[in-house]
């Protein structure tokens, strides 16, 4: 009846696993109180569940990400305490726990921190750097959204009821098989990350058809901001890279449920084709992830320089050539696996490439501050740590690229170290810095500066401190992953790692201060012109936070930098002689109940619960026929609400209590 | 891009150029989703190269690959498609009847080529030659299903789209999404001329 | 049809078979272009030219995953472990 799902689920096997149940029940429950208590359900449901307006599904991402950065952050900090501890001794975490951790640490940050903060970005800005008013697939774009959350619930939920995969986040056979791993844990793991990888592969699709078509008039490709170019990138390859991990992790699931051997120990599996095929997309997935970042950097850059971005095309043309590299470089990641010299030689020629176009963006980015008034605001701090940081995890990426070089460093600490200097200064800041520049345009109020400032030191010294000591480490020949180590002159190494990750975690609790303090003071930090930074891209050009359709009327663009073009011309807040109705898409509660049942779904699958699945499965199936036969499912918005809304803003900074634009 | 025609009047939106802009935007996703789809297939056929001589003891191709039965599968598969042509020849003529007849023709046809290749992999399971039996198995089975679930989602498509365009008639939402299911249609036949290249063919020679 | 040609020298058995694999890849090949251009009308002209290059860009990444995968998994000296476990030396 419950298939394998008993009362033994519960994580009553270690009394940290039973906090961390608790925690996650009782915040779930305190949420759920909240919310009533506020009696805000209505306005949840009616305003942000069923809204297909990409910027409140794109501020749903963000805030999914920022809740996940917690849970991932927690993760990390049990790992570096168990660390720091364990020498000749088991320390204070079970090893089986200790995998557990490992394993949703990364899989948490990569899938449920990164992507949903990158895709966020994405919908909230986009749209209305290009001038248009809406994404091309506004129900699919809530689908994913929710599909998105739905992995990400399962993944908590296995805090609560089961336990975690402990296959690490790449899930390597034939570990991964149900030989090795009967129980539920990989199963989580794999629902989660085919339901945030469907839905990251149709995000792609969005996000290339909206930049291809709905840009608007005059805007040549180049012309678009920076930023654009980077999602237009980033979309391209989602599109092509995902299909690799769909098809990795369904073949593993059909190993893992139906008893075939792709996979398999033996009787004809092949599980190098598994790791062949699991970086075919990883390695494109960490462009994905830095690619945003850059764009919010060129962005960020041009802005607090308060000049035009110098190199322009060569930005476009190194974000461009990423692309394309990043997708033939992926065996870098596993030289050390048998493959032929043949193959590991051509690899190692190739990947030290991809170095060579972020070094002519740093240096475009370094030009446009030069001789230019920069304002070191928190973003441009950020910027600036990326800058300085990114520089030596990209060399020692360039060191682990060449194939001779990467034998001794493999799955080393150093290794370790490397990547979370490209993904924390490189992506992580990338995405704060991002958040803390449009937060206004989202929201119609800047973040506070002082705590975005503490923030920033505390990450970027806290960086420093949790990872240098792991580059130091690798060379000394400390592997990764340990749970316990017997080597005494590696454990000074590891409590200064845990002081940096303790300083992290100052920082990031300066960004919920700030977060806090900046709601409270909103009146005082409001921003009725819209334009808080004197921006030079469209997206200035709209309110702040922007009305459901973004642009009144959609400027005519003929040139980069459009809305600065505009303010020059002294055609900014100008009227048009009359307004027009605008038809925009209507909002519709399939995509969250997509997203419940794709959950439902997926629990049940993992605990063999097969009436249920039957269950969860039609119900997608009817929630998604209830939405494609649709043939008419906009509303329109008449001119004169359209002229009411418009007048509003015009009069909005006159209204403000003398805050500053 | 020329693809599209924006209204030169920024600003101004008409319901039909705003219905035809997202028909033009929803055609061109289908096709990215299907290059998508496309390399999905070619993964799997990639894999199941890979693992063609993974037979781990078990039949092998030559064993159970059968040529006049494939061809058969494949000629009903290509004939389909033809029939969707004269249906889509039909809907460029506004002719709803004869566009539900050459739909119910391809709709048959595409049906006779599931049941075939059902029957198929049936056979071969219930002989013992399951896709557990081994490496070589488990990627035929899946490449070749995959495709089959692919006809089969195409299958129900059609029905659907059937009854829509019975009940409503030729309007253009139905007519975009016919053409979409014609893309789909056709996709699924290069990709199984693409799986009879490298599976039943290497296989038998 | 162009698809009779590849079963008709599969099942005669006649020729060699590397070169029965060039009439098979070459007829596959054929027949897709076939079905692109005139069943998906799919051609130079303007209109079509976003499709174009979707299309472009895809078969190319195609060709890199496809063949990357091939050639990193056949590559001589690489050494699979075989069923039962006994690796080749």
């Amino acid at each position: 009846m419950f298939g394998k799902l008993t009362i033994d689920a519960l994580p009553l096997y270690s009394d940290i696993a039973v906090a961390g149940a608790l925690i996650t029940v009782f915040g779930a429950l305190g949420v759920i109180a909240l919310i009533t208590w506020l009696g805000r359900w209505r306005y949840l449901w009616t305003e942000w569940l069923t809204s297909l307006d990409h910027k409140k599904i794109g501020i749903i991402y963000v805030t999914l990400a920022l809740i996940m950065l917690v849970r991932g952050f927690i993760d990390a900090m049990m790992i570096r305490t168990q660390q720091a501890v364990a020498l000749d001794s088991i320390g204070y975490l079970p090893r089986d726990h200790f995998d557990q951790i490992l394993t949703s640490h990364a899989t948490i940050m990569v899938f449920f921190v990164a992507m949903p903060f990158v895709v966020g970005l994405f919908n909230v800005v986009v749209p209305q750097q290009i001038g248009a008013r809406d994404v091309a697939f506004p129900f699919m774009n809530s689908v994913c959204l929710w599909l998105t959350a739905s992995g990400a619930a399962l993944v908590m939920t296995s805090l609560v009821i089961g336990r975690y995969s402990t296959a690490g986040w790449a899930g390597y056979p034939p570990y991964s098989e149900v030989q090795f791993n009967p129980g539920v844990g990989v199963d989580y793991w794999l629902w989660a990350i085919l339901a945030s990888s469907v839905a990251s592969m149709l995000t792609g699709i969005n996000f290339l058809v909206t930049i291809v078509k709905r840009r608007a008039t005059g805007m040549r490709l180049m012309m678009m901001p920076l930023f654009t170019w980077s999602a237009l990138c980033t979309s391209i390859l989602m599109v092509f890279a995902f299909p690799a991990l769909i098809v990795a992790a369904a073949l593993l699931g059909l190993d893992r449920y139906l008893g075939m051997h792709f996979f398999s120990h033996g009787d004809g599996g092949n599980t190098m084709n598994y790791i062949n095929l699991f970086w075919m997309w990883g390695h494109p997935e960490v462009y994905i992830l830095i690619l945003p970042a850059f764009g919010v950097y060129s962005e960020v850059v041009a802005t607090f320089s308060g000049r035009r971005l110098f190199g322009y095309e060569s930005l476009v043309y190194a974000t461009a050539a990423l692309t394309v590299l990043s997708l033939i470089v992926w065996v870098h990641h596993f030289f050390t696996m048998g493959a032929s010299q043949d193959v590991n030689a051509f690899f190692g020629r190739v990947a030290p490439l991809v170095a060579v176009p972020p070094g002519v963006m740093i240096f475009d980015w370094l030009f446009t501050m030069y001789r230019g008034r920069v304002q070191f605001s928190v973003p441009m701090l950020f910027t600036l740590g990326f800058i300085v940081t990114f520089v030596i995890g990209g060399m020692t990426g360039v060191l682990l690229a060449a194939a001779p070089a990467d034998s001794p460093m493999q799955n080393t600490t150093f290794l370790a170290a490397h990547f979370h200097n490209i993904m924390i200064p490189g992506a992580l800041f990338g995405y704060f810095a991002g958040y803390q520049y449009w937060f206004a345009k989202a929201f119609g109020f800047r973040l506070e500066e002082k705590w975005g400032r503490r923030a920033f030191w505390a990450c970027i010294v806290g960086f420093y401190l949790a990872f240098v000591p792991l580059y130091v480490l690798g060379f000394m020949g400390m592997p990764a992953r340990l749970d316990r180590y017997y080597a005494a002159d590696w454990q000074p190494y590891l409590i200064v790692a845990e002081l940096g990750g303790l300083l992290i975690l100052c920082g990031i609790s300066f960004l919920a201060i700030q977060l806090g303090v900046s709601i409270r003071d909103r009146a005082a930090l409001s921003v009725p012109t819209g334009d808080p930074w004197n921006g030079r891209t469209l997206e200035w050009a709209t309110a702040s936070p922007p009305a459901a359709y973004n642009f009144a009327v959609v400027p005519h663009v003929n040139g980069t930098d459009a809305w600065w073009a505009i303010k020059q011309a002294g055609r900014a807040g100008h009227r048009p002689a009359r307004f027009h109705d605008i038809i925009m898409r209507e909002d519709s509660s399939a995509g969250v109940v997509i997203g419940a049942t794709s959950f439902v779904f997926a629990f049940a699958m993992i605990w063999h619960i097969w009436w249920l699945a039957g269950l969860g499965g039609l119900g997608m199936f009817a929630a998604v026929l209830s939405q494609i036969f649709r043939n008419h499912a906009e509303h329109r918005i008449a001119a004169s609400q359209v002229e009411a809304i418009e007048n509003r803003r015009a009069m909005a900074p006159a209204l403000a209590p003398g805050a500053p634009t | 891009m020329t693809d599209s025609v924006i209204t030169a009047v920024p600003g101004e939106q008409t319901a039909t150029e705003e219905a035809e802009r997202a028909i033009d935007e929803k055609a061109y996703g289908f096709w990215v989703y299907l290059t998508s789809n496309a390399i999905i297939f070619a993964l799997l056929c990639a894999t199941f190269a890979v693992m063609s001589h993974n037979t781990a003891g078990g039949p092998d191709a030559q064993s159970l690959f059968r040529l006049p039965y494939t061809f058969a599968q494949t000629m009903l598969l290509l004939a389909s498609s033809t029939t969707f042509g004269f249906a889509s020849a039909a809907i460029a003529a506004g002719q709803r009847s004869r566009t539900l007849v050459w739909l119910n023709v391809t709709f048959l046809l595409g049906l006779g080529f599931v049941v075939m290749q059902i029957s198929e992999l049936y056979g071969m399971a219930a002989a013992g030659a399951g896709p557990w039996r081994s490496g070589f198995l488990s990627a035929f089975f899946t490449l070749v299903g995959t495709h089959g679930i692919h006809v089969s989602v195409g299958l129900l498509w059609i029905v659907l789209l059937g009854c829509e365009a019975h009940m409503r008639g030729l309007n253009p939402f139905v007519v975009s999404r016919l053409h979409r299911l014609g893309l789909f249609w056709r996709f699924l036949n290069i990709a199984w001329i693409g799986i009879f290249s490298v599976v039943y063919l290497p296989g038998i020679v | 049809m162009l698809t009779a040609i590849p079963f008709g020298v599969v099942a005669a058995r006649t020729l060699r078979p590397i070169h029965i694999f060039i009439v098979i890849s070459a007829a596959a090949i054929i027949q897709v272009v076939i079905h692109l251009r005139y069943f998906l009308h799919l051609n130079l002209k303007p209109l079509s030219e976003n499709k174009l290059i979707a299309l472009c860009f895809a078969a190319v990444v195609l060709l890199i995953l496809v063949g990357g995968n091939l050639w990193i998994l056949f590559d001589v000296n690489y050494r699979p472990m075989q069923a039962g476990g006994v690796a080749r030396p």
